[in-house]
């Protein structure tokens, strides 16, 4: 199966997809793996790796700290090319990673060697879709699944076109903002999803910001995944991948009672 | 494998490489610019401010000692020294206060490396009666101590970035991230011809003036177009400015000079249209110093202006379509040519124009007598004072042990 779509499967009508980020060799090179584990024993649907970056600016200073010392870790693309590798045949995996990352390898080339390292998907926070026409297509060619993000300022023109390109989910930016730890679901966040569900078929989901189980279930009630990176990471820093593990499973049963308000997905038995 | 010719775009060069939220923004500054540039009342406005606060047209001065000494063609100096704030940096913050203001934003954002487009921002949102918040690397508030002063004297409010390599790149991250949070009430001040489209064009035009100037004073004095333009280039703001009318233009050499720190060599340097190689950094497809992964460098300059790890789409564009040449300078030379310009013309340059200065010696020995070398004189070098003072262990105890003397 391509990896595109063993992405779609893991976003079903029975539940949510819990979408749990790390940042590849954050705290350490093999500390990311053991974060990992943690997240697949806690029930990830998809793990995020953030491939790093030294100038990040779609995040926040959270995430930008793991990178900051994950490049210092000596982490870069083969090795979380290879981090992915040994998480894919478990879970589907999604990169998220800039722009230069790619471009630096090479465009096909980088395609040719994320599909084979099993990765699924990608998040590319500085290519918006004016940008992303050709690596789309190409990107789906290679079976890779080409995931853009809308924000909560996206036209409905915009959504449109995101709709044509995502081949693997529509990631929600959920506030107007860069990444980080934030309380309650923003106030638009809602109204963004249902925009945006109008307009794409790909399954929606909502990162950006999500710090608590209740938070999380808020958004399950309309997305159809959640994505968790910011409130992870600072887990990891404090308590290790244990300690972020223990939350995220906290998260899942906090998710298992949700009751999906509308949409294609209708609500557990 | 990009092909696309289209606005936003300068060749292969320059796009729209940002995260979705600022998408929005950078639409509506593009309608409002184009909706107010040739506007008779926003034209009127900015020409009269430009006379008046910023204190153009800048002079065209001819440096006969500089031209004697190196006895090849006639040197001149583009004066954007004596603009307002010191440097050409206020042509740019003048024309996007004044969009910012059409467009309703009472709060304004900058990055700064020196600290000269810090200030030259903090200037206008004072004459405009906006709130202004400026980034600037923590390293280099330290090292900029005066500027920091002076912003704050203008009502800024200076925040330190202690994120990443600490300096100019790390700025406009931050300032960046500050936009996609307060994108609906903020305007990003961008301080070079760098960034996602619009921001290189509406910063070039808006720097224009520098060779739309320099133009009719070339006329006037000389009776036609210079033979050669030497500017120097960070990301490369001025030189674009003053080329601009000259592209293409037959029997005009366009050159400019580029840092190389400690030598190419060295990989320390902010070369990077002759080290550098193509890739995307804070929105646009240039040439960018990184490594073979892709993570962005930093640069390394004695002059904090040049001290950038990439150039402006539109210069990418030129050196690869062979209409401008570029070069570089180290350190050394710049200081070398820092003390020639101040002894010699009585005119302490910038640090980032002292790069431009050396590499004019041999331009104008090449072009020879009864040619005409303009040198855009960019900013004057009170700024750099304490840099150069280390740089050459000029002490104050010498200073005063002279004075003691006369």
């Amino acid at each position: 199966m391509k990896g595109s779509e063993r992405l779609r499967s893991a976003f079903r009508d029975d539940r949510v997809a819990l979408i749990p980020y790390l940042t590849g060799g954050y705290p350490t090179l093999e500390g990311a793996r053991e974060v990992g584990e943690a997240y697949v024993e806690a029930g990830a649907d998809v793990v995020e790796i953030g491939v790093p970056f030294s100038d990040p600016l779609a995040d926040g200073p959270t995430i930008q700290a793991t990178a900051t010392r994950a490049l210092e870790n000596g982490a870069d693309l083969d090795y979380c090319l290879e981090l992915a590798g040994g998480f894919a045949d478990r879970v589907p995996v999604v990169f998220l990673l800039y722009f230069n990352v790619i471009f630096a390898r090479g465009v096909e080339k980088f395609l040719r060697d994320a599909a084979s390292a099993g990765v699924s998907g990608l998040v590319i926070p500085d290519l918006p879709v004016d940008e992303a026409g050709e690596f789309a297509r190409l990107s789906s060619d290679a079976g890779v699944a080409f995931c853009p993000l809308v924000a909560p300022t996206s036209t409905d023109e915009r959504l449109e076109r995101v709709g044509e390109l995502a081949t693997g989910f529509v990631y929600c930016v959920s506030v107007a903002g860069v990444t980080g730890v934030r309380d309650a679901l923003p106030p638009g966040a809602v109204e963004l999803l249902r925009r945006v569900r109008s307009k794409a078929e790909a399954p929606v989901a909502l990162g950006f910001g999500i710090g608590s189980p209740e938070a999380a279930a808020e958004a399950a009630a309309e997305a159809d995944g959640v994505i968790i990176g910011s409130k992870l990471m600072q887990l990891v820093g404090e308590r290790g991948a244990e300690g972020a593990g223990a939350w995220l499973r906290r998260v899942r049963e906090a998710l298992s009672g949700v009751v999906r308000s509308e949409g294609r997905y209708q609500e557990l038995a | 494998m990009r092909q696309k010719v289209e606005s936003g775009y300068f060749g292969a060069f320059g796009g729209r490489y940002v995260p979705e939220t600022l998408i929005h923004a950078l639409e509506e500054l593009e309608e409002a610019y184009e909706r107010y540039r040739d506007d008779p009342e926003f034209v009127e406005e900015l020409d009269s401010l430009s006379r008046d606060f910023v204190g153009r047209p800048t002079p065209l001065m001819f440096a006969s000692h500089l031209t004697e000494r190196w006895g090849g063609a006639k040197v001149w100096f583009k004066r954007e020294d004596l603009a307002h704030t010191g440097a050409h940096k206020i042509n740019n913050t003048l024309g996007q206060i004044l969009l910012a203001d059409r467009m309703g934003k009472r709060r304004i954002i900058a990055e700064t490396g020196a600290g000269q487009h810090g200030v030259a921002t903090a200037t206008v949102a004072a004459l405009y009666g906006k709130e202004c918040v400026v980034y600037m690397g923590e390293e280099d508030t330290r090292r900029q101590r005066l500027n920091v002063v002076r912003m704050k004297l203008l009502g800024a409010e200076v925040v330190p970035v202690v994120s990443g390599s600490r300096t100019l790149k790390d700025a406009v991250n931050e300032a960046i991230r500050d936009w996609v949070t307060n994108v609906e009430d903020t305007h990003y001040i961008i301080g070079s011809v760098v960034g996602p489209s619009p921001y290189p064009r509406i910063v070039r035009d808006f720097q224009k003036i520098i060779g739309r100037e320099l133009e009719a004073q070339a006329r006037e004095r000389f009776g036609g177009d210079p033979d050669a333009i030497v500017a120097c280039v960070g990301a490369g703001s001025n030189a674009i400015g003053a080329f601009h009318p000259f592209i293409g233009r037959e029997g005009v050499r366009l050159v400019g000079v580029e840092a190389a720190g400690r030598g190419l060599a060295s990989g320390e340097h902010g070369a990077s249209l002759a080290e550098g190689r193509l890739g995307v950094l804070h929105g646009a497809l240039s040439y960018v110093l990184q490594t073979v992964g892709g993570q962005i460098r930093e640069a390394h300059s004695i002059s904090a202006g040049l001290d950038y790890p990439a150039t402006g789409p539109e210069h990418a564009y030129l050196k690869d379509e062979g209409l401008a040449q570029y070069a570089s300078v180290t350190d050394e030379e710049a200081l070398e040519a820092f003390t020639l310009c101040s002894r010699l013309e009585g005119i302490i340059p910038a640090l980032e124009t002292a790069h431009a200065i050396f590499y004019a010696e041999r331009v104008a020995k090449e072009l020879g007598p009864d040619k005409n070398l303009v040198i855009n004189l960019s900013g004057r070098g009170d700024k750099d004072v304490e840099v150069v003072a280390e740089a050459l262990g000029i002490g104050t105890g010498e200073v005063e042990e002279v004075s003691g003397e006369g």
